[in-house]
């Protein structure tokens, strides 16, 4: 990596003020790093200043009460994974936690981070390949080797969202707090990320002086079901080839509300109001669950080496509709 | 006749005895090469091109030649020649930290001339493809081979199954990647601690490349961390490490990047087959004809075994090399074996199903193997063989069970060119040395357990030295399974010399015929009169200022040549998901006697481990479009992990007191039974590794359709 230089955290002012200095990529921040270190390693970022937030006080509590979670970004995802109320009544956030990489990178790794981390693309990791993500002109996943890519929402660029996280929590109503220089303002997290025909070269809709500093997740009712449901070539540590966050509210085996959200298969979390269409005033049986899992890959434009993800984001939406209502 | 003696009488040999390493290794105190780190140490590093095939039209080195903290800059390849796959070397530097030597080499500018490159073994074959070599073209002439006649073979035959199978290019992924510490004194003499498999090919390396006499080169090798046939050379790193040395005047560590690792540090090559067989109406394989290629990258050497095991008596086989841009293959546990094991065991399984016939009653006919046709009955027996689905995919519910069963065949038994001491002091120590290395296989506790058996001591009594060239008791590499048949003759007979010697010490001592005389625990006494009895302390103490010191000599009756293997698998395929979860694996290995049995197993374990990670996830990226390899890591280019190791009943199939190697066999049947299961389970037949979820979806999507 380049040399850079490396200022601890003190407060939000002095964070969004120091990235106010520059455009994107100049000052960066790092909190766990699990992320950011391989790509200054692979010479994918080279940024001149380095902020540690992990110096700024109070931004990694959990606070669990009756309305809901108010997550700071600096929370450890192994925090999230482990905390009781998070394990009983948000339960797919719980299994996206624990599905993330290994403990080692749990244990370090933070809410912030994995909200806000790039993309695993082969090309886009490459230092020698200047793909359209990196402001080439061209996305190789097209031509070149597509079995890890997107097969919704991907023109131009056909990254997948690495994170687990984001699904579990859009699948939740979650909403992401962002501070900048002009004060905070809170955002859907289903709106906080974005497709690349909006903008190629980011994920999320931060502007470069902006900061994610907490995650706020309403309850779920009391009728909920929830499930992470990730597939992957090794057990560990590997991203989701394709995932399914799903939130459920029955009433014996008929589905209330539903939202279903795809992780792994689109430039950004994947909220299918199909799937949820599907569901939603049914009794679930076997023929509504498949009629889910088609109706969320009906868009589906797979690339020459992932026609298997289609197959396999349906039947994961089916098997999430069917342990809803077992 | 030189002879391990009878189970009855072992007190050490057969039994399951901790490595003597183990404690250093696990607490960090072992040394590897990454490990040294010498005063006044530079660190080396290579600059590779990200270009698969081009023309070097300049290199200019000015810049960082001029970083603070840079000490040498060398070319390693010369304006006008050409880089013919991505990560080829084409200059390097020596810095005072590892962090400048990584700025230097990025300062070094190069100018190529890019060239088309063809990186898969289609894009090479193709009309018009570019030729990428000067010295050949991008196929060689077909070996071919003949027995029997096949159409004669094929008329016979009451089925046919003709099918394609494919294995991709894998890489060794050596935990320890391969690198050097190089230390030159005076000019005259060359230290090298070296990752390799060969101390003594890799010092006679050194010694001709810098003109140097072999005595004054020094090769160490304490401890390494994985080669699996990628480390018996220095290779160009292990001579720009020397090189870099050379011209600072001090000690250099290069060691490879995990990228580099698998770009240029060796590979086994791919596998494409097209087999048309036929068997007879009673079971018999009767013809077999075949005709298949495989990439070895730029050079040669891409061959498989093919048919392989079974008895068929009319064959015809015709293989021919690819040659692409892309690193060079070299040896990888057990070569050409797994691959044509896989194509066999598949196409074995898709006879017996046109037969109708059970395919271990088809594999049973077939074999000629004796050894294997007892363990496909304890194999049976283990996995519970009478489980498997009479009709494949018939299990209901989501996840699908399935068993199958694969084998193998290796030689493994060793050879001459081991010179070994065994000496005893007069304080009682013992030493043993010998020049081979421990590659992680842990002869260096076979060669304890060998002498401490021979004198009635215990293993941590003996004191053994191996990895180092400085004795000049030279020994070969570690490869093709062959230390511990070449290793261990000698050391026992060193031993029962040095014991001899003893003997002929004491025996007045206890007023005993030598040919009287016995070891007990510890003690020494004559076999006729029990009260003639000495403590081993007492007999050592007998020798003054002298020592016993002896060689030994390989006696073949020591050892045997031939491992046979079978292996069965159980797994459970998700057909949702198409992930394959393996249950259990149950491997029984033929190895002779094993001198260490716990060491055995680990051996066995080693081997199935990696042998479903070729079966299952391992494969490397080749991109048609950049020509570069998008996986040159550990992220995309999965290796099993604990998740992924299942049950592993390692079973010890020693039929004979004659040590035969065992290092490279247990990978052989592996991918073999795993597919077999896969089939067994799911009633869809994958014949292309690894067998990874899109495959396994596609094959199902495909079969519904």
């Amino acid at each position: 990596m380049d040399k850079f230089s490396y200022v601890n955290a003190t407060s939000l002012e002095q964070v969004t003020s120091l990235l106010s200095e520059s455009g994107w990529g100049e000052v960066m921040l790092i909190a766990g790093g699990t992320d950011l270190v391989g790509e200054l390693k692979e010479y994918i970022e080279t940024p001149k200043t380095l902020v540690n937030l992990k110096t700024l006080p109070g931004m990694d509590s959990i606070e669990a009460e009756a309305s809901g979670l108010k997550i700071g970004a600096l929370a450890t995802i192994t925090d999230i994974a482990m905390h009781p109320t998070i394990q009983h009544h948000y339960t797919v956030l719980a299994q996206a936690a624990a599905s993330v990489a290994t403990p080692q990178i749990r244990n370090v790794g933070t809410l912030g981070g994995n909200l806000c981390q790039r993309p695993r693309c082969w090309y886009y990791r490459d230092e020698a390949t200047h793909c359209l993500k990196k402001g080439g002109d061209t996305c190789y996943a097209v031509d070149g080797l597509s079995k890890y890519h997107a097969i919704l929402g991907g023109d131009p660029v056909y990254i997948v969202h690495p994170s687990d996280l984001a699904p579990a929590l859009i699948a939740l109503g979650a909403s992401v707090k962002i501070v900048g220089p002009e004060g905070e303002k809170t955002v859907s997290l289903e709106e906080f990320f974005t497709l690349p025909a909006a903008n190629p070269f980011r994920e999320n809709v931060l502007e470069p002086n902006e900061i994610v500093v907490e995650v706020s997740v309403p309850a779920p009712k009391s009728n909920t079901r929830s499930f992470y449901l990730k597939a992957r070539e090794k057990g560990a540590p590997d991203f989701a080839l394709a995932s399914v966050a799903g939130v459920f509210q029955m009433n014996g085996k008929t589905c209330e509300a539903a939202s279903v959200v795809l992780g792994g298969v689109a430039p950004a979390p994947w909220r299918s109001k199909e799937a949820e269409a599907a569901l939603i005033g049914k009794m679930i049986n076997d023929a509504v669950s498949q009629q889910a899992g088609s109706d969320a890959v009906k868009d589906a434009q797979p690339l020459n080496d992932n026609a298997y993800k289609v197959t396999l984001t349906q039947n994961l939406v089916s098997r999430a509709a069917m342990m809803a209502a077992s | 006749m030189a002879s391990w003696g009878e189970a009855s009488e072992s007190r050490l040999i057969g039994k399951r005895i901790t490595r003597l390493s183990g404690k250093d290794k696990v607490t960090g105190k072992a040394k590897y090469t990454f490990d040294i780190n010498e005063p006044g140490m530079l660190y080396g590093r290579i600059l590779r091109s990200e270009v698969a095939h081009a023309t070097v039209m300049g290199v200019d080195m000015s810049e960082a030649e001029a970083l603070p903290g840079v000490k040498a800059v060398i070319p390693l390849i010369e304006v006008d020649k050409k880089v013919r796959y991505q990560g080829q070397e084409i200059a390097a530097v020596a810095a005072e930290t590892d962090d400048i030597a990584k700025d230097a080499i990025r300062l070094i500018r190069v100018d190529l001339e890019e060239l088309p490159h063809v990186v898969t073994e289609e894009d090479a074959m193709a009309a018009g493809a570019p030729e990428i070599r000067d010295w050949a073209g991008n196929q060689s002439e077909p070996g071919v081979r003949e027995e029997g006649n096949i159409e004669e073979g094929f008329a016979e035959a009451a089925v046919e199954v003709e099918a394609t199978y494919h294995t991709p290019v894998q890489t060794h992924v050596c935990l320890e990647t391969h690198g050097h510490v190089a230390k030159w004194e005076d000019n005259q003499n060359l230290t090298v601690w070296a990752s390799t498999q060969g101390v003594f090919g890799v010092r006679n390396d050194f010694a001709q490349r810098f003109e140097l006499p072999a005595n004054q080169v020094r090769v160490i090798t304490e401890h390494m961390g994985g080669g699996f046939g990628s480390k018996f050379g220095p290779g160009l790193e292990g001579h720009t490490a020397a090189e870099l040395s050379r011209i600072t005047g001090k000690p250099v560590k290069l060691m490879l990047t995990r990228k580099s690792e698998h770009l240029v540090a060796g590979n086994r090559p791919s596998m494409t087959q097209k087999v048309r067989a036929g068997a007879t109406s009673d079971g018999r394989l009767i013809a077999y004809d075949m005709k298949g290629y495989g990439t070895g990258g730029i050079s040669s050497g891409a061959g498989f075994t093919g048919p392989y095991v079974y008895y068929v008596p009319n064959s015809r086989t015709e293989r021919f090399n690819v040659a692409t841009n892309a690193g060079n293959q070299r040896a990888m546990r057990a070569p050409g074996h797994p691959q044509g094991a896989f194509a066999m065991d598949s196409l074995m399984d898709e006879l017996a199903e046109k037969l109708g016939m059970n395919p271990l009653e088809f594999r049973r006919i077939n074999d000629p193997n004796e050894v294997r046709q007892a363990q496909y009955t304890l194999g049976a027996q283990e996995i519970g063989w009478h489980r498997r689905n009479n009709v494949a995919g018939s299990g209901t519910g989501v996840k699908k069970r399935g068993i199958g069963v694969g084998s193998g065949q290796w030689g493994g038994g060793g050879g001459r060119g081991t010179e070994a001491r065994v000496t005893i002091n007069a304080d009682g120590t013992v030493e043993a040395v010998t020049g081979t290395q421990d590659i992680g296989t842990g002869v260096r506790t076979v060669i304890a357990i060998i002498v401490a058996e021979e004198f009635g001591l215990d293993t941590t009594d003996i004191r053994v030295k191996v990895g180092d060239s400085q004795p000049g008791l030279p020994s070969g590499g570690s490869g093709g399974s062959q230390t511990t048949p070449s290793v261990a003759p000698v050391i026992k007979t060193a031993a029962a010399a040095a014991k001899q010697k003893l003997f002929e010490r004491i025996a007045p001592l206890l007023d005993a015929p030598v040919a009287d005389l016995r070891v007990g625990t510890g003690t020494i006494y004559a076999v006729s009169d029990r009260t003639k009895t000495i403590t081993w302390q007492q007999a050592t103490g007998q020798l003054g200022m002298e020592s016993i010191s002896e060689g030994g000599t390989w006696e073949e009756d020591l050892r045997q040549n031939g491992a046979a293997g079978t292996q069965f698998a159980e797994v459970e395929v998700d057909t949702q998901t198409g992930a394959v979860r393996l249950i259990k694996i149950v491997a029984v290995q033929d190895c002779g006697l094993a001198i260490n049995r716990l060491t055995t197993e680990s051996q066995i374990n080693g081997g199935v481990i990696m042998g479903l990670g070729q079966a299952l996830l391992e494969e490397r990226f080749m991109d048609p479009v950049t020509g570069r390899m998008l996986n040159a890591n550990l992220e995309d280019y999965k290796v099993p992990g604990t998740f992924e190791i299942p049950e592993i009943k390692s079973i010890v199939f020693d039929t004979h007191r004659k040590v035969t190697g065992v290092g490279e066999p247990p990978c052989i049947p592996t991918p073999g039974a795993i597919a077999n299961a896969v089939y067994n389970a799911i009633g869809v037949r994958i014949r292309s590794l690894p067998i990874t979820p899109d495959k396994v979806l596609d094959a199902l999507a495909e079969k519904k359709a």
